[in-house]
């Protein structure tokens, strides 16, 4: 019997009358890692910030380890859901260590979080050597490393990744989804948002392709083995 | 002489501009909002101090305080929070509905005659060096001007809500996101700018103890007037601006012949256009300080 951290139950998000993700249902077991992939303007983004909370739900319901999750995003990131958000988000002018020390905000227990701090460290060593930096100068792949680590070391349930690649060298990329494969066998389930769609079936467990709001396909590691078949199942489903 | 006058005068006054500057600038770094009605939180500590004239100075005092926060935390919470997430006009508005309601209820409550503060009075005596006369309030405004800097920039770069507070100010949907608090950061930012309100109106009623119900409106506006001077992107500039409307109001009224006194406020007027459009920042702001950062 899998283990279900999170489960979305045919959510609906609106801005206004246009609908931005439409009768989405799709869970997470712990130590999993989901991918959402599509073309811009497809939800993948509307779902993750109806997660946190960023956006209210039209429809549907969404539920933490079985608990329907509400409230405003602080009191769902205290609840286990910690964000990695489109573009980082870190704070510029305080350091790497304040940066840092900010994600101890939503912990429910202060209990070990010495020993948070030194996995975080192994994890993304940039944190601890760049400690008294200023996170603005950090390069955009460190940026993401802090990004990461600020959430991780609230001890979350579920990760919350939207977009991490954008913007970094391939090199850069396939070290940052090493380090996601450590952290789900960490006990972290992540949902994760992505553009490199190939990529990203590869890597997930599961990935569910979103278009015009609505989910159109769900792919396994195994599709991916016959390259051009992926290519074209991924090309219909993002012009669907 | 008459310069160094000057800039004694400036310096106290400037420590008071500063100190309502750094209270007006920390809530509107996490709520984006200026407040037009901290000059009312001024007032109310002067009613305070006024009405309790007779006791020991520290009761009138820690009084002072005690309403003065008290008042701080009802506007955040009757007024403000309700309408966060309203366009930045609506709160601007709501600012001016609240200062002037509190204004009426001052009249109505104290009259227009004014209330007269006694306490500390012992200190608006001078002490003469040479020709220079400073008076016992300058220092102390001084002094504790400095001390509430120093202690509120402890705050913000050591403590878990100092540091929250400057997350929120920089990016309050993402502090939220890591499970800061908005409520309790925006408590803190009006409990802390009530603090430093209550602090003016001690130092205030020293200098000018005739209490009346718009008595807070013309600080706020000279410090609101050194917060665009100086750039509201970082609490320093603030207060630097607040110092530079202290030293540019003392010079121009010792420049003034004394039947002109009343253009006072138009010749600094007229100095922070000259600033604005030389340095659209600010006097003090960093070089990537934007116009669309400013009040």
């Amino acid at each position: 019997m899998p283990d279900r951290v999170l489960e979305l139950r045919q959510i609906e998000v609106r801005y206004g009358r246009l609908p931005a993700v439409r009768n989405l249902s799709l869970s997470l077991d712990r130590g999993e890692i989901v991918g959402l992939i599509g073309p811009n303007g497809a939800g993948k983004s509307s779902t993750l910030h109806a997660i946190m909370g960023l956006v209210p739900l039209a429809g549907g319901e969404i539920e933490l380890h079985g608990s329907r999750l509400r409230g405003h995003p602080e009191d769902r990131a205290r609840a286990g859901i910690g964000l990695v958000p489109e573009g980082r988000h870190i704070f510029a002018s305080l350091t790497v260590e304040e940066n840092l020390r900010l994600g101890l905000s939503a912990r429910r227990s202060m209990e070990g979080v010495a020993e948070d701090r030194d996995w975080v460290r192994s994890l993304f060593p940039v944190v601890g050597e760049f400690a008294s930096r200023t996170a603005g100068a950090l390069s955009g792949g460190q940026q993401q490393q802090l990004a990461i680590a600020r959430a991780l070391i609230a001890r979350p349930d579920v990760l919350l990744l939207d977009e991490p690649s954008l913007g970094l060298a391939p090199l850069v990329v396939e070290t940052l989804f090493e380090t996601l494969g450590t952290i789900r066998d960490g006990g972290v389930s992540i949902l994760l948002v992505e553009q490199r769609g190939a990529l990203t079936v590869r890597f997930a467990d599961r990935t569910h392709v979103l278009s015009n709001a609505e989910l159109r396909l769900t792919l396994t590691p195994k599709d991916a083995e016959q390259t051009g078949q992926l290519t074209a199942q991924l090309t219909a489903a993002y012009l669907s | 002489m008459t310069f160094l006058q000057s800039l004694i005068d400036g310096i106290g006054l400037g420590a008071v501009y500063a100190v309502v500057g750094v209270g007006i600038g920390l809530v509107f770094g996490v709520m984006r909002l200026v407040n037009f009605a901290y000059g009312e939180l001024i007032t109310a500590g002067g009613y305070t101090l006024a009405m309790l004239s007779g006791a020991p100075a520290i009761v009138a005092i820690v009084a002072c305080f005690a309403v003065v926060v008290a008042l701080a935390l009802l506007q955040e919470r009757v007024a403000f929070r309700p309408l966060r997430g309203a366009s930045p006009a609506t709160m601007l508005i709501a600012t001016f509905a609240v200062s002037f309601l509190l204004q009426n209820i001052y009249l109505l409550a104290f009259g227009s005659r004014g209330s007269t503060v006694g306490t500390l009075g012992g200190l608006n005596t001078a002490i003469a060096v040479g020709t220079l006369r400073i008076r016992w309030i300058t220092i102390v405004a001084v002094v504790v001007g400095g001390v509430l800097l120093a202690g509120l920039t402890f705050v913000l770069n050591r403590t878990m809500i100092g540091l929250q507070l400057r997350a929120a100010a920089a990016d309050l949907q993402t502090a939220r996101t890591l499970g800061v608090r908005a409520n309790r950061v925006i408590t803190w930012a009006f409990a802390i700018s009530g603090m430093l309100a209550a602090a003016v109106a001690v130092l205030l009623t020293v200098q000018s103890p005739l209490v009346t119900p718009d008595y807070g409106v013309s600080v706020t506006i000279f410090a609101l007037v050194g917060v665009v001077v100086g750039g509201l992107d970082r609490l320093l500039t603030a207060s630097l601006g607040g110092f530079a409307i202290g030293f540019a109001t003392a010079f121009a009224g010792d420049l003034l012949p004394s039947s002109g006194s009343v253009y006072l406020p138009s010749v600094v007027y007229g100095l922070v256009i000259v600033v604005l459009l030389l340095r659209p920042s600010g006097l003090f702001a960093g070089p990537r300080a934007t116009a669309a950062e400013r009040v």
